[in-house]
C-alpha cells in the first residue's frame, strides 16, 4: 500500500491532521464553537472554489478565506443562542452560494466540487503535504506556547475574566489557528465534514478523561484510529476514505454516548 | 498609619436609565474583614465589579493601591459538569505570570497548599463539575487563592451552603484573615454572618448607604431584623 506516493501522502497529511484536530477539537469543545467550526468550513468552501477559479490552489483559497472571516465569525460566539443561530445560517448560505458560483466560473467539472466538499485524498500531492505538514506544526506550536491561559479562558470563562490574561488576544489567536486547522482538516474530510474530525473526536474523549491532557489525548487517539483505518479501508475497498472516517468517528461517539449512559445509571 | 489597599471616592453608577450607586466612599485597610451587604439588585456584584476595574464609574473613582493583587470568588460561574477538570486543575487554572505549558514544580507544591488550605485533599482528583455545592465553592476558594493575593473578594460565596459547610468555608477565609493578614471583602445577604465574621460593614441601601465597624451594626438592633 505504501509503494504508492499518494497513499505515503496520504497517511503522512492524515497523521498530521488528526493530531492537530484531536487536540484543537478539544478546545472548540470547550469554547462551545463546533457550528462555528462548520460556518468557518463552509466559507473556506467559497474559499477553494475561489482559489481554483484564480488559478491558486484550493488549500490556499480556503486559507485565505477563513483567516480573513475567522475573527468575524469567532465574534459571533458571544452573541444571544437565538440570533447567533440565524447569523450562521444566512453565512453558510451565502458563502456554499458564492462557492458554487465560483466553481460554474472557473469551468471545472463537478467532481471538484465533491473533493472540495467531501476530501480527497488522490489530489494530494507532496507539495500539498509539505505545506499541511509546516501548517500543523506551526499550529500545535502556537496552541503549546499559549495552553495555559488558553485553557484558563476555555475552561473557566468567567475566572479568566479577572485573571489579567488578554482574553481577546487569546481568542484571536485561537481563531487563526482554527481557521488554520479546519483549512488542512478540510483536504481529507471535505469542508463539509470538518465535524468528523474536530469535534466528534474531542466530544468523545470527554466522557472517558479526568483531565484536560487526558482528554486531548484521548481525542488524538481517537481522530488518529479514525484517519488510520479509514484510510486502510478506502484503499482495500475503493470506496470514499471519508465515509470510513465519519462512520468510525460517529460510531466512537456513539459508543461513548452509550458508556456515558451506563456510567451514570449505574451510580 | 493604616496601609490603604482600596479607596473608594464618592462612586457612582448608573446603568442606562438606572442608577445603582450613587455617592459611595469607604477604604479598605490591610488586615480588614470588610462584609458587604445589602438586599437583592442593590448592587453588590456591581460594585465589586468596579473595584475590579470590569466595569467603569459613572463618577467619582476607586483607587487600588499598587502592586495589591485581588483574588476573586465570582457569584456565578458556568462549569460544563461534563467537562473532565479535575479539582486540582481547575484550581491551577488562575495561575498568572509566565506560564510554561505544563506546571512547574513551584506551582505544583502552591496548589496542594491551597487544596490543603480548604481542605479539599480527599477529592483532588474528581471532576468538579460532579463536586457538590459546598466543594464546588472550597474549589473556587482555593483558586482565587492561587496567586497570594492581600485582598480576597468573595461574592456571595455561602449563599446556597448548608450552615456546616457554611461555617467550615468561612472559618478558612477566617483563618486566612487572623494569621496571615489577608484582608477580605465578603459579599453577602447573611446578616448572621455578617454579624459573626467581619470587623467592618458597608450596608448598601436605596440611593445611600452605612458604613464602619461591626460594633455599630450590632447596636443598630433595630435594623438588625432585617433578613
Ligand atoms: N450590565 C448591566 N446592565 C444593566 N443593568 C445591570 C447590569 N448589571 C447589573 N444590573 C442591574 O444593577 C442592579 C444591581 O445588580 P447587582 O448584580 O450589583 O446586584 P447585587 O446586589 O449583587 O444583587 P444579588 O444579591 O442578587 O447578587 C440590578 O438591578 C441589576 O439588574
Ligand atoms: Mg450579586
Amino acid at each position: 500500500m505504501f509503494s504508492f506516493d499518494f497513499m505515503q501522502n496520504a497517511y503522512l497529511a492524515g497523521t498530521l491532521i488528526a493530531i492537530v484536530s484531536g487536540m484543537m477539537g478539544v478546545f472548540v469543545i470547550a469554547r462551545n464553537m463546533p457550528f462555528m467550526t462548520h460556518t468557518l468550513s463552509e466559507i473556506g468552501f467559497a474559499g477553494a472554489a475561489f482559489g481554483i477559479f484564480i488559478g491558486w490552489t484550493p488549500l490556499n483559497g480556503m486559507l485565505v478565506f477563513t483567516t480573513v472571516s475567522s475573527i468575524m465569525v469567532g465574534e459571533l460566539s458571544g452573541a444571544v443562542e437565538s440570533r447567533r443561530e440565524s447569523v450562521i445560517s444566512a453565512i453558510s448560505g451565502l458563502f456554499i452560494g458564492l462557492g458554487i458560483l465560483f466553481l460554474s466560473l472557473s469551468q471545472k467539472n463537478s467532481s471538484y466540487a465533491t473533493n472540495i466538499l467531501f476530501g480527497s485524498v488522490i489530489g494530494i500531492s507532496r507539495q500539498d503535504v509539505i505545506q499541511m505538514a509546516a501548517l500543523s506544526i506551526l499550529v500545535l506550536m502556537v496552541l503549546l506556547l499559549i495552553f495555559r491561559n488558553l485553557k484558563d479562558d476555555s475552561f473557566d470563562p468567567v475566572g479568566a475574566q479577572t485573571n489579567h490574561i488578554y482574553r481577546n488576544i487569546i481568542s484571536i489567536i485561537f481563531l487563526i489557528m482554527l481557521a488554520f486547522n479546519v483549512s488542512v482538516a478540510a483536504q481529507i474530510v471535505g469542508s463539509l465534514l470538518i465535524f468528523v474530525l474536530l469535534t466528534l473526536p474531542a466530544s468523545s474523549a470527554k466522557y472517558f478523561a479526568h483531565t484536560v491532557l487526558h482528554m486531548m489525548a484521548l481525542a488524538v487517539g481517537f481522530a488518529l484510529f479514525g484517519v488510520w483505518v479509514g484510510l486502510y479501508l478506502g484503499y482495500l475497498t475503493n470506496w470514499p476514505v471519508t465515509f470510513f472516517i465519519s462512520s468510525i468517528e460517529a460510531a466512537i461517539y456513539g459508543i461513548s454516548l452509550f458508556y456515558n449512559f451506563i456510567r451514570s445509571k449505574s451510580k | 498609619m493604616s496601609d490603604t489597599l482600596i479607596s473608594v471616592e464618592d462612586l457612582s453608577l448608573s446603568f442606562p436609565n438606572h442608577p445603582v450607586l450613587s455617592g459611595l466612599s469607604f477604604q479598605v485597610n490591610r488586615g480588614d474583614f470588610l462584609g458587604v451587604i445589602g438586599e437583592n439588585g442593590i448592587g453588590k456584584t456591581t460594585l465589586v465589579r468596579v473595584i475590579l476595574g470590569q466595569l467603569h464609574p459613572s463618577a467619582g473613582k476607586v483607587v487600588i493601591k499598587n502592586g495589591v493583587r485581588i483574588g476573586y470568588v465570582p457569584q456565578f460561574r458556568n462549569i460544563d459538569v461534563e467537562y473532565p477538570l479535575a479539582i486540582k486543575d481547575f484550581v491551577a487554572l488562575n495561575f498568572t505570570g509566565l506560564k510554561l505549558p505544563w506546571l512547574s514544580k513551584k506551582e505544583r507544591t502552591r496548589v496542594h497548599q491551597v487544596i490543603h488550605q480548604v481542605g479539599l485533599e480527599h477529592i483532588a482528583d474528581r471532576p468538579l463539575g460532579l463536586a457538590s455545592g459546598g466543594e464546588k465553592q472550597k474549589a473556587y476558594l482555593a483558586q482565587a487563592l492561587i496567586n497570594h493575593p492581600d485582598l480576597l473578594i468573595l461574592d456571595e460565596s455561602t449563599a446556597s451552603l448548608d450552615p456546616n459547610t457554611k461555617k467550615e468555608l468561612l472559618d478558612v477565609v477566617y483563618r486566612l484573615n487572623k494569621t496571615s493578614g489577608l484582608t477580605i471583602l465578603f459579599v453577602s445577604h447573611d446578616m448572621q454572618m455578617i454579624h459573626e465574621y467581619p470587623d467592618h460593614y458597608l450596608w448598601l441601601k436605596k440611593g445611600q448607604y452605612e458604613s464602619g465597624p461591626i460594633e455599630d451594626l450590632h447596636n443598630e438592633n433595630k435594623e438588625g431584623q432585617y433578613v
